[in-house]
């Protein structure tokens, strides 16, 4: 197992590499001084001169990138051009509102949409199967800052029960900021319920088709038993993968979302970067999202076998 | 050989190939589909000839209108015609879906076919540099290059074909590995045809289904992709008329003009959603293990 | 009134594709005594699977009952609740199933598989649930039975996937066992020892056994009665013995006539030297690539020696991995040697720039299914060959393609039809058109018929033997059923894990075998024989039966 484990990390490390380069390369794109642009217009002709040294200006592109490299490998990532924080501390602090938020709805959303996609698929064609369906679908179509907005106008406008901007960390006063995340969140859960639903019932369809099902109905087994024990484990790795993909894609389209609620999250921050050039702030937050994307589908990697026990370990 | 043929025995004749079906009613997703997606087309390709007022004039005396009989979805914060801007907004959209899905599916699939026809090197290579792609998600490799090349059709469109190839390349890579192993592909080869004569007659043409059915796929994710840059502000820049940008305006009246924030969330939902089921109804036609 | 002495009753069912289908099965009767053993016998689409689903109560939708009764112990199933069909189902009325790549959960170990059983339906302890799982284990042959237990359904092959299900589905002394063509996906070999489980066991517990089947010969060795089922209905039921030695349908006759038997062969043409020769050719297979390379190779053809004389027929036999495949393919180029030397007419093919003689070896496959282009016209797929014969004009090939499918037997209209539209005879006609369309002087014909009904195998033997006498080119037919190569074959070799371990003329092989393998490959043939009257009996070969 241990062996599985390390194979699969050894291979992550080229793709990481290779996103750090391509971050790097991004920035290196933008025309202009770099050493200017991370500091900003505001910098005096000294601070330049140290930057440019630091940043290794004059010696060859591939240095600069080993230079650069090292730094965010020792967790320097310079400093915002705007507020002139360490940007570390700064997207790691964002990050945890938008990663708060995101786990909380696609566990959710798991939670319902698996086992509604599983008796979808045990009653095929029928109207619950169709139902399930046709809402799945739906959902699925909703962009997801349209819903925000639809429901921020309905709970937090109409009816005034939820406040409509603001965030309060949980850890400082836990009733309020729940009343601060809830819209999201429902938001969110509602979104990606469509998605899983639709792959869950279609990797039990696939499931219930074979004949190990048979077999265990031919053993005297209940519906029950046979769907929980024998069909849901089964089925269970492609939704897993999915859920994966999703996790990490929500990291950065979760910007529309913390916009329409004014939550302070990693997606706002990074377009807020955009708009003030701030590219301290956007590499860092590239490089974190992408990271943490790849750790997340290594997750699910290291998960599968315990669904399919086919995968060596 | 010269002997004397042996005679044939009757020869079998091919049971009667059902008379072309008397048309049935195609599936309900299908049907659904195809409305609101020629709904779309129709309201996009109005849009370039007429909509019923100018979508750019602004007409400051009748700002922030309720739907009328003058103005059938009302007029936003500058007395523009909420139903021009909107149709106006289906062709971007549109465009901008187009553009990026044809790029991607070219690229993606002159990629996937160059993997997994020369393996080796050049598709561990190649894999690399996609699954290292695929870790931007679609926004953040368009957010990353709007900071660059600043905001443009164009440039949406190179972000989003960029973030997409990836996707096709994957599928395509894994057909052409799938299809490799089969014998008809085997066949080819005993029959004395070259490898790449091979690749271009038997396996590329059996590609088509499973690209078409995440082309349908696609269309969906850029328009929600450009919607939500546009939203963000990051997208088409104004004065042009986008979907997401009107939602975007329509935020600070949300109390007041609520009727703002519905109708271009509506079509963006329309368009999503008739993108969807046209994908279902293509992927059970041309799978129709799925369904059953 | 239930008679004590009836297990099973089926009294004119009929079921029924969807709400106003067509009748899969239609009218058909028969009983089952406690500890008997029938057979239903049948083709494709006989709903023969389809009357065994109706008597566990497991019909798979949109099948649905709509006359007739099937009676369990006197009870009519479909009078029962659902819990009580759920406590025959297991208790009393155990299945087996055919594919033994899906038929076992694969993600869970096959303790707990073999334990869900027993605790549904008994009251037994774990702990002496594990004891009569560990003991049935013992009993079915395995060696290591704790590591057995805690182990996965892909590690085991699929012989031993079989007699595993068996196992635990005989764990529950059930008193009827339905066993739905149990051994069709396995090779004869491992059919044989299968079906050997299946009998010590049922015997030991008096269980009666309804066997599904489209191997007439197969069940004559050990059934009692036997139900000839085609398209629905059953066309001629009665003991073994009246089956065999006076059938009285058509169809049954037509059935039994499929099996294939000796036959007289042609005289092989006047040659200098042999078509084609293997010289001491071995294969290896790569193993599993890991991050630094290959890691060892696994050698899957051990110095193998072969010779074809022109227009010969030689068969090539031995189970599953024993090699036989692998060096086929080898011959015409998909798998490479990696020592030794393939001599075509003298010149040797392993060796690059001999592509014109490579050419003259063509392949013919072994799924119908799968070996033709989905997207091509038939037409077309029959004229791709001759894209490499020099000098051929549009119209030569043309008029290439029209003889070649009069030859094949299919009229013209097929040219513009797609393999979808042909039934699986029919495709495997065209894979036999597209491998004679160069006219070639060796065909490799790797198990062309195993993946075909009966009555559609002997049509497809009957039209090779017709094109060789009209094209006269020699073969290498690889199969791994003997019986099925006794009416074509000249020469016979055995492999056995990658080596030849016996190679002689037809009749010596059939005869007087030498080699212990052959004899068991023997042993697992079909032996009915036809009588002067008419009839058919289970013919006493020089290998005693194993059954």
């Amino acid at each position: 197992m241990f062996r599985f484990i390390s194979q699969r990390l050894a291979m992550s490390i080229p793709t990481l590499l290779l996103i750090s380069l391509m971050v790097f390369a991004i920035i290196r794109l933008v025309p202009g001084d770099p050493a200017l642009l991370m500091l900003g217009d505001m910098a005096d002709a000294h601070s330049l001169e140290v930057a440019r040294a630091s940043l290794g200006l004059d010696q060859p592109l591939p240095m600069q990138f080993l230079i650069w490299f090292k730094a965010v490998l020792s967790g320097d990532l310079g400093h915002s051009i705007t507020t002139n924080e360490a940007v570390l501390p700064l997207i790691l602090d964002r990050f945890q509102v938008s990663a708060g938020i995101v786990l909380v709805s696609v566990l959710l959303a798991a939670l319902i949409a698996v086992p509604a996609g599983l008796l979808a698929a045990w009653k095929q064609d029928s109207a619950l199967d169709f139902g399930v369906v046709s809402t799945a679908t739906l959902l699925l179509s909703i962009p997801s800052f349209w819903l925000g907005l639809l429901l921020l106008y309905a709970f937090g406008i109409k009816l005034g029960w939820l406040p409509v901007v603001g965030y309060v960390s949980f850890g400082q006063a836990p009733w309020q900021a729940l009343s601060f995340i809830v819209l999201p969140i429902v938001t969110l859960t509602l979104v990606e319920l469509g998605a899983i639903t639709r792959m869950a019932r279609a990797s039990a369809i696939e499931v219930l088709r074979l004949e190990y099902i048979t077999h265990a109905r031919a053993k005297g087994l209940s519906e029950r038993a046979v769907l929980w024990r024998h069909a849901l484990r089964n089925s269970f790795a492609p939704t897993l993968t999915l859920i994966g993909l999703i996790l990490g894609n929500l990291l950065s389209g979760i910007a529309v979302l913390e916009t329409v609620f004014t939550l302070p999250g990693i997606g706002r921050l990074m377009v807020d970067a955009i708009y003030a050039r701030d590219y301290p702030v956007l590499q860092g937050c590239l490089l974190l999202v992408t990271f943490v994307y790849v750790l997340v589908n290594l997750l699910v990697d290291l998960l599968y076998p315990l669904f399919d026990p086919r995968v060596k370990l | 050989m010269n002997k004397p043929l042996p005679v044939a025995p009757e020869v079998l004749l091919p049971a009667p190939v059902r008379a072309p079906r008397a048309w049935r009613v195609p599936p309900l997703n299908a049907l659904i589909g195809a409305f609101l997606l020629g709904l779309l087309l129709i309201m996009a390709a109005l849009g370039l000839v007429w909509t019923p007022h100018d979508p750019l004039a602004l007409n400051l005396l009748a700002r922030l209108q309720a739907p009328t009989a003058a103005h059938w979805l009302g007029t936003d914060e500058y007395g523009r015609d909420v139903l021009s801007r909107l149709m106006i907004g289906a062709h971007t959209s549109l465009w901008v879906s187009v553009l990026t899905v044809s790029m991607a599916i070219v690229a993606g699939t002159f990629l996937g076919l160059l993997a997994g026809f020369l393996r080796g090197w050049v598709d561990r290579g190649l894999m690399m540099i996609n699954d290292a792609l695929l870790a931007f998600p679609g926004i953040l490799l368009a957010l990353g290059l709007m900071a660059i090349i600043g905001p443009s059709l164009y440039g949406i469109v190179f972000a989003l074909s960029l973030a997409y190839t990836p996707s096709v390349v994957r599928v395509v890579r894994g057909t052409v590995l799938s299809l490799r192993e089969k014998e008809f592909v085997e066949a080819s080869r005993v029959i004395g045809n070259s490898e790449l004569y091979t690749m271009l007659r038997h396996i590329a043409p059996n590609c088509v289904a499973p690209v078409c059915v995440l082309a349908t796929s696609m269309f969906g994710w850029a328009i929600l992709a450009e919607s939500a840059l546009s939203f963000l502000g990051l997208g088409v820049p104004p004065p042009a008329a986008t979907w997401g940008n009107m939602l975007a305006a329509s935020r600070p009246y949300i109390a007041t003009a609520s009727w703002l924030g519905l109708f271009p969330g509506v079509c963006i939902a329309m368009a999503l959603l008739a993108f969807n089921l046209c994908g279902d109804a293509l992927r059970d036609r041309l799978d129709p293990r799925m369904s059953k | 009134m239930s008679m004590p002495d009836v297990l099973l009753a089926v009294d004119h069912l009929k079921i029924r594709v969807g709400a106003h289908g067509p009748l899969a099965v239609n009218d058909l009767s028969f009983t089952i005594a406690p500890g008997e053993i029938v057979a239903l016998v049948g083709e494709s689409g006989s709903g023969k699977t389809m009357a065994a689903r109706a008597a566990i109560g497991l019909l798979p939708p949109p099948l649905e009952h709509c006359g007739g009764q099937v009676r369990f112990q006197g009870h009519d199933l479909n009078s029962l609740k659902p819990e009580q069909l759920r406590e025959l189902r297991g208790a009393k009325i155990g299945m087996v199933f055919q594919e033994p790549m899906v038929s076992l959960n694969p993600s869970m170990s096959i303790g707990e598989q073999m334990a869900e059983g027993l605790r549904l339906h008994t009251k037994l302890t774990e702990a002496q649930i594990r004891e009569r799982s560990l003991e049935m284990l013992g009993h079915i042959g395995i060696k290591d039975a704790e590591r057995c237990l805690a182990a996965f359904p892909h590690e085991f092959s699929g012989g031993m996937r079989q007699r595993i299900m068996l196992a635990s589905v005989m764990l529950l002394r059930p008193a009827l066992l339905i066993a739905d063509e149990p051994t069709t996906a396995l090779d004869c070999l491992a059919q044989l020892d299968v079906l050997k489980l299946m009998l010590d066991l049922t015997r030991e517990q008096g269980t009666a056994i309804l066997f599904i089947s489209h191997d007439l010969s197969l069940v004559a060795r050990y059934a009692h009665k036997v139900v000839v089922m085609r398209e629905g209905r059953a066309v001629e039921q009665g003991t073994i013995e009246q089956i065999l030695l006076a059938p009285k349908a058509d169809y049954t006759r037509q059935l039994l006539e499929a099996l294939p038997r000796r036959g007289v062969l042609a005289d092989l043409p006047q040659a200098d030297g042999p078509l084609l020769t293997v010289k001491d050719v071995c294969i290896e297979h790569p193993g599993p690539r890991s991050l630094w390379g290959r890691t060892a190779f696994k050698r899957v053809v051990h110095s193998a020696n072969l010779s074809i004389a022109p227009g010969e027929t030689l068969a090539l036999v031995g189970g599953s991995g024993s090699g036989k495949t692998t060096l086929g393919r080898a011959i015409v180029g998909l798998n490479k040697a990696c020592a030794g030397a393939i001599e075509f007419e003298g010149v040797d093919i392993l060796k690059s720039g001999n592509r014109e003689h490579r050419l003259q070896c063509q392949m013919i496959f072994q799924d119908p299914y799968s070996s033709l282009d989905p997207r091509m016209k038939i037409g077309d797929i029959l004229a791709e060959p001759s894209r490499h014969v020099p000098g051929m004009s549009a119209e030569q090939k043309r008029e290439r393609v029209a003889k070649t499918l009069l030859d094949i037997g299919l009229a013209e209209q097929f040219v513009d039809r797609f393999p979808h539209q042909l039934s699986g005879g029919q495709r495997q006609r065209v894979a036999i058109g597209r491998a004679l369309v160069r006219h070639p002087r060796l065909v490799i014909a790797d198990e062309p018929i195993s993946a075909l009904d009966m009555t559609i195998q002997k049509q497809i033997l009957e039209l090779f033997e017709r094109l060789q006498a009209q094209y006269g080119f020699a073969c290498l037919f690889i199969s791994h059923d003997l019986a099925a190569v006794e009416r074509i074959a000249h020469r016979v070799a055995v492999m056995s894990e990658g080596r030849v371990v016996e190679m002689g003329a037809r009749d010596e092989i059939f005869d007087r075998p030498q080699h212990p393998y052959t004899r068991k490959l023997l042993a697992a043939a079909s032996p009915l024989e036809k009588l002067e009257n008419g009839g058919y009996r289970i013919r006493q070969g020089p290998v005693p039966l194993a059954l």
